[in-house]
């Protein structure tokens, strides 16, 4: 049991594996393999067909899917329901998932049932003297460490981008029969912002926008029209993600000029998000060590602002362009259109 | 009749997010260095939690609020000091660590036992409400499994806005992927909310709701029970910070012709 390794993915609406899925299914091939142990799989949504042709490079010993109308949508209690029995079915004594929302709702609470322990958010695991070893971040990015634990089963949901996906291929599947119902009704998808999407987690840069755009510029005057503007072309011809600073998303309750299409959706740093992407431009962003592990995860880091000593940038961007930003950032949008 | 609610948030302590953290190496595992000099503060989604509870039990008279903290409480009272003036709670303490590296099950099952412990409390009232991950552990764990020991199944994370209908239902918009909300209906109490942001501003301070909330929170703090975790099964190989500093080329002297030539192809490349 202690070495068996299960897999779950969850399909989205069209019935297939989203990149992380399968980022997490070669996480979950690499502890097998370091344990020597067997790896199976389970693929929970409202139709498996497509996922199945997903996951046959990772060889998985057997394939179980719970399916139908019930788990089209995301729903702590039908989908804790489903990992339990899968996982009580498989004894399993590693159960690995991807860290998206529908997993990471019910992760700890699967731990709970199954009378195992949880560790989220794994950014690396390794096989060393036959002990499974994570890496995880503690305090918001602020400290990683390398833990091991002897309480089985074991679940760990693994954060996207920290393995590559695995391979795709066929393979067969045993439909596993869950009996559950609920009080919640899954209503559908809202999305966080009016017009148009300005987050974008598969993007190949994040540009990341602080309250510098909200404050008097050379002329004396504010030109929040114009910040939204340049900030918005930005993210469309270059297809960016966009991020903020916890403290432009503040200014709406302190009653000052805000970037409307900007939300707590966006925010980066210790209170937000730390997003993935390659390469990241910080424009106007001002602070310290804590506001920064917002971009801790990017490769290429770039900042354009108008103090050279910022500790946002100093020692943490690649290269600091002492500049004015509503300059700099119009001439860019001219040359990516 | 309107319906009410009895909400117990979870919130620990967390050293202020403005402090230099050090991991340190002890003989029992890792811990912050000087971690009983770092000012603390309510765990930021805690907080946002606590903010809602109190404006959702506003709108609907008859309901009352519980803070639910395990943590030093030597310096839980510190922070009550300011956080008291906020909003009207009951306080239940557990004298326990409030460190990231402690396990989520021992922090749960802490947690558990002092809500099964208010006298009184109506389950079927219940909304269990925290933040959906702490600026500690951050493992998004504890709730969950406190809402699974008391056999609450009805589950929401980062949660950003709750509507009561007037039959009760509960309409919740959960934090997904690519910025966008999931939409749920539930039929009512009892549930969990973890708490990303919410919509509501910090509300300002109330000496009033200071006074009257401090009379419930010294003895609170006096009647703590220890919670003494064992730390069995979970070990650490290493803590540190990331040691990492990049050279970074600071451009003076470039004009902004050039600086977007130069950012363009490197977007480009």
């Amino acid at each position: 049991m202690d070495t068996k390794v299960l897999w779950i993915g969850f399909t989205d609406g069209s019935g297939m594996l989203e990149k992380p899925a399968l980022e997490a299914l070669t996480a979950a091939c690499t502890i097998a393999d370091g344990l020597g142990g067997e790896l199976v799989a389970a693929v929970v949504g409202g139709s498996a067909e497509t996922a199945l042709g997903q996951i046959g490079g990772a060889s998985p010993a057997s394939v179980t899917t719970v399916t139908g109308e019930t788990w089209s949508a995301p729903r702590y209690k039908t989908d804790a329901a489903a990992c339990e029995q899968v996982a009580k079915t498989t004894e399993a004594g590693i159960v690995v998932s991807a860290a998206g929302s529908r997993f990471s709702r019910i992760a700890a609470g699967l731990a709970q049932r199954l009378g195992g322990a949880v560790d989220t958010q794994v950014t690396a695991a390794k096989v060393e003297g036959g002990t499974l070893k994570v890496d995880r971040w503690f305090y918001r990015q602020r400290m990683i460490g390398t833990i091991q634990r002897s309480t089985r089963p074991w679940v760990l949901s693994v954060a996207p981008g920290s393995f590559a996906p695995c391979a795709e291929g066929a393979v067969e599947a045993t439909p596993l029969e869950v009996a559950t119902e609920s009080r919640t009704t899954p209503l559908g998808v809202e999305a966080g912002t009016s017009g148009a999407q300005t987050i974008r987690p598969d993007a190949d840069v994040l540009l990341v926008a602080g309250a510098g755009w909200t404050k008097k510029q050379a002329d004396g005057e504010v030109h929040v029209d114009v910040a939204a503007d340049l900030i918005l072309d930005f993210a469309e011809s270059a297809r960016a993600s966009l991020g903020s600073s916890k403290s432009m998303v503040d200014l709406a309750s302190e009653g000052q000029a805000v970037l409307p299409f900007l939300t707590h959706l966006h925010q980066i740093g210790q209170t937000g998000a730390s997003p993935r992407h390659p390469k990241g431009l910080a424009t106007c962003c001002h602070g310290e060590e804590p506001h920064a592990v917002g971009w801790r995860f990017i490769n290429e880091r770039r900042a354009i602002n108008t103090n050279a000593a910022c500790g946002w940038a100093q020692g943490k961007a690649d290269v600091l362009y002492v500049a004015d930003a509503f300059e700099v950032m119009r001439k860019v949008n001219e040359r990516l259109k | 009749m309107p319906t009410t609610y009895q909400i117990v948030v979870c919130g620990g302590i967390v050293p202020d997010p403005l402090q230099s953290l050090e991991p340190v190496m002890g003989p029992t595992g890792p811990a912050l260095k000087n971690e009983m000099m770092l000012p603390s503060v309510l765990d930021p989604w805690a907080w946002h939690a606590l903010f809602e509870a109190a404006d959702l039990a506003k709108r609907h008279p008859g309901s009352k609020v519980w803070l639910v903290s395990m943590s030093p409480k030597a310096k839980l009272q510190q922070v009550m000091m300011g956080l008291a003036q906020k909003v009207p709670f009951e306080l239940v303490v557990v004298d326990g660590p409030a460190s990231g590296f402690a396990d989520a099950v021992e922090t749960a099952a802490a947690l558990a036992g002092a809500i099964e412990g208010i006298p009184d409390l109506d389950r079927s009232k219940l909304l269990l409400f925290g933040g959906w991950q702490s600026a500690s552990r951050g493992t998004g764990a504890v709730l969950q499994m406190i809402g699974e020991i008391l056999g609450i199944d009805e589950q929401f994370q980062g949660v950003d806005k709750l509507t009561v209908d007037d039959s009760g239902g509960l309409e919740i918009l959960e934090r997904i992927e690519a910025g966008a909300w999931q939409k749920s209906r539930c039929a009512g109490a009892p549930a969990v909310l973890g708490w990303a942001t919410g919509e509501l501003p910090e509300p300002p301070n109330n000496p009033q709701i200071g006074m009257q909330n401090m009379r419930g929170i010294m003895p609170a703090l006096q009647q703590a029970k220890p919670a003494a975790l064992s730390g069995e099964g979970l070990s650490y190989d290493s803590v540190e910070s990331p040691k990492q500093r990049r050279e970074t080329r600071v451009e003076t002297e470039m004009d902004a012709d050039a600086i977007a030539d130069e950012i363009a192809a490197w977007l480009k490349g």
